[in-house]
């Protein structure tokens, strides 16, 4: 056993860590890195220089465009990403429908949507929970009633993320009423733009807006751009779940917050004394940095089984949502708790990059407390904490 | 990047795992926990016949070059099934003493003569006043005629009662916290000024405490340098966090068997407890957690090759401090959904919760390990 990177990924691991310095552009970075608003425009400017270098779906199979990066190569980005104040990668395109049109597509809808999410072009938004359908996703009501070669779409969707940046939706809807409730779902492709969607923001409680409800009224679907099988959507967004191991662990984030937890501590001085030099306050920190160690040792062990044929072993994914969002959870209230009184300021204008030089006390302090009333959704969306630990209960340990 | 067992260490795991099954029931356990030596001889004699006593030491030095990986293999089973034989005490931490320190004459003398059984060692360090600190020594070896003269006390020395020779750690130079100074020494266990205290310690093992009046020691019995011990004593230490590690592990793992099969078969309300989503998530906190340890004790296993101390022992704090985490959790957790019958003598549950939370204490608490890692 050896838990050392192989010549290959060293080599990886440095041009990762090169390209990133030469490519990522400063204003982005600094935008990252102290927490300020990033907007639409950010987040494709940097997937599109990724996209670029064929990095943005760097694991997708060759065959497809990809790079096929093993699990291990999308450890090492997400961690340097992290390290270097990259910005979050929207992954409802390259790690959620991508490989669920590569994989069941017609090749009409791989040549149309795979090279745009490619090169990152278009925005994608996931259209899963509804208002009576969050935990309980197959009680899903929207509705696509047949309408010869298209489908007429009725109803809403809510908690959608950056629906209002996104250009198209996958979507799951009823089209059927079987008696069990999985078998009637389709799976299909909405174009934003199609008269008859309607998105309304949602404010959060950090005074940011993210998330949306997505309103149908007739809209008219073409049946072209159902995935796979009428009624079978259940089955592909299953596989799509598959999907989001790595990106479950939320290295990127702990990563890049925990870097930055560091350097508050030692910025920050009670008394003349840096914070980082007080011991309780460092065995928080330390207490929660072993807890990362232990879920990134266990992705690599489930990496490793895998690689040496073994399957991941049910549950493994919900075991690393599950752990990776607590701990995540956890540094944003140490930032917090870093940042002291000086958290207590809320400021908009240098928060949401509209004023910058009314900025009042330290820059470390403007983004804990938004971070970690943002962070407060990790273990709710994505299947929550409870629902992700009724999974585990029945299929790990046959509850 | 390859965290797989390799065939031999798969089989390993195998005869280990045999072994316990089926020769170790916990019936044979009370018994030996109530007898005057505290585990079993014969035993003993058959963890020296399969080689596990050789594990971690070299070809040269005797032994069967196996590492830390393997040492945990065995320590897994170890915990697995609460055996009471002074592994611990004589492979890992008067073994990794004279594997450290000893000289070739010294290892011929005493480790290879322990590899087969012929006597036992222990590793007397720490003291009544030192509590965690390696560092922290106040038992004292002055220079006399061509020898030393030991005098002091030693605490909590694990296996100390069954010891043949203890390998001793005394000062002789220095402040009482000094990291220089410190020399390690075989003693006879019966030598004239050595007086063994022995005892028992919560989880059934056998422990012992030392007074050293007067002992006289020849220079011949000096392990490495004089007054140089201690990088070998962190490192034998740092050693036997992974080798803890990994029992946690094994007693971990035997908890939450048992505690999910209870989960499946008890019933109340007319339907088994595991049908209780309050009960399920606990048991999938217990999962995770033990999944959770697994990974650190094999960190821990992994990191002690690291040739940097001070990237070693922030590893060894790493896993020590999820150890101790995970093993209060999957121990009260199994304890609580047992019921009354968890907190009885009757149930192995309680047998397995005392040796995790013993564990806890052992080498370093969480606080202590905390702060290591934490300047570390």
């Amino acid at each position: 056993m050896d838990l050392n990177l192989s010549p290959d990924e060293r080599a990886f691991e440095a041009e990762v860590r090169a390209f990133i310095a030469r490519e990522l552009p400063r204003d982005i970075r600094e935008k990252v890195r102290l927490d300020r608003h990033l907007e639409r425009e950010d987040y494709m400017r940097w997937q599109k220089i990724l996209g670029r270098k064929g990095w943005f779906t760097g694991t997708w199979p060759r065959e497809h465009g990809g790079q096929a990066w093993s699990a291990m190569q999308t450890i090492i980005f997400n961690r340097i990403a992290g390290e270097m104040h990259c910005p979050e990668l929207q992954v409802f395109g390259p790690a959620m429908v991508g490989p669920v049109i590569y994989t069941v597509g017609t090749p009409e809808q791989k040549a149309e949507h795979l090279p745009a999410i490619r090169d990152s072009s278009v925005w994608w938004c996931q259209g899963y929970s509804e208002p009576g359908a969050g935990s309980d996703l197959a009680a899903l009501q929207t509705a696509a009633e047949d309408g010869g070669d298209h489908y007429i779409v009725n109803g809403q969707k809510i908690w959608t993320s950056f629906a209002h940046h996104a250009d198209w939706m996958f979507c799951l809807v009823r089209t059927g009423r079987e008696a069990k409730r999985q078998q009637g779902i389709s799976f299909l492709l909405i174009d934003m733009k199609t008269p008859g969607v309607e998105v309304q923001p949602i404010r959060m409680m950090d005074g940011r807006h993210y998330l949306n409800a997505v309103f149908f009224d007739n809209a008219k679907v073409p049946k072209r751009n159902r995935i796979g099988e009428e009624g079978r959507g259940w089955t592909y967004a299953k596989f799509l779940l598959e999907h989001e191991r790595v990106e479950n662990a939320n290295l990127r984030f702990i990563t890049q917050e925990l870097q930055k937890l560091r350097r508050v501590a030692s910025e920050v001085r009670i008394d003349g004394r840096r914070l980082a030099d007080d011991p309780s306050f460092m065995a928080d920190v330390s207490a929660v940095e072993v807890q990362f160690k232990a879920l990134e040792i266990g992705l690599l062990r489930t990496l490793s089984d895998m690689h040496a044929g073994a399957p991941a072993g049910p549950g493994k994914s919900s075991f690393i949502k599950i752990r990776g969002t607590e701990i995540a959870q956890r540094i944003t209230e140490l930032l917090v708790q870093a940042s002291g009184p000086d958290a207590l300021r809320y400021q908009p204008g240098p928060l949401f990059g509209h004023n910058d030089d009314a900025l009042i006390g330290p820059a470390h302090a403007l983004g804990p407390v938004a971070t970690y009333l943002f962070c407060r959704a990790m273990t709710i969306y994505g299947g929550s904490t409870e629902v992700q630990k009724n999974i585990m209960a029945k299929h790990a340990l046959g509850l | 990047m390859d965290l797989q067992y390799t065939p031999e260490q798969n089989q390993l795991r195998e005869s280990v795992e045999r072994f316990v099954r089926e020769e170790y029931d916990f019936a044979h356990r009370r018994k030996l926990v109530a007898s005057d030596s505290g585990y079993d001889e014969r035993c003993w004699h058959s963890y020296a016949e399969f080689g596990w006593l050789a594990v971690p030491f070299s070809e040269d030095d005797g032994g069967i070059g196996g590492d830390a990986t393997d040492t945990g293999i065995v320590m897994e089973g170890i915990g697995r099934g609460l055996l009471l034989e002074p592994y611990l005490a004589n492979v890992v931490l008067a073994g990794g003493m004279l594997s450290a320190l000893g000289s070739a004459g010294q290892k011929a003398q005493w480790l290879q003569p322990m590899m087969v059984g012929a006597h036992k060692l222990a590793l007397a360090y720490a003291e009544p006043a030192s509590r965690y600190e390696l560092a922290h020594c106040e038992t004292t070896a002055r220079r006399e005629g061509n020898g030393y003269r030991i005098d002091g006390r030693k605490s909590y020395v694990h296996g100390g009662g069954a010891a043949d020779f203890h390998v001793v750690v005394a000062r002789t130079s220095g402040e009482s916290s000094d990291c220089a100074g410190l020399t390690a020494l075989v003693v006879d266990a019966k030598a004239p000024g050595l007086e063994v205290r022995p005892y028992a310690t919560h989880d059934g093992s056998r422990a012992a405490d030392l007074v050293f009046e007067g002992l006289r020691v020849e220079s011949s019995r000096r392990l490495g340098e004089e007054g140089a011990a201690y990088p070998a004593l962190e490192l034998a230490i740092d050693q036997a966090i992974a080798a803890i590690a990994s029992e946690a592990v094994g007693a971990m793992s035997t908890l939450v068997d048992m505690t999910l099969d209870y989960l499946k078969t008890r019933q109340q309300f007319g339907r088994p407890i595991g049908t209780n989503q309050a009960l399920q998530h606990r048991m999938v906190d217990m999962y995770i957690a033990l999944d959770e340890a697994r990974s650190m004790a094999l960190y821990g296993a992994l990191m002690l090759g690291e040739a940097d101390a001070a990237v070693r022992r922030k590893a060894l704090s790493a896993t020590k401090i999820e150890i101790d985490r995970t093993a209060r959790r999957v121990g009260q957790e199994a304890v609580q959904l047992h019921g009354a019958m968890g907190v009885t003598e009757e149930l192995a549950v309680g047998h397995y919760f005392k040796r995790l939370s013993m564990i806890g204490v052992t080498f370093g608490d969480m606080s202590w390990h905390l702060q290591r890692h934490a300047q570390a």
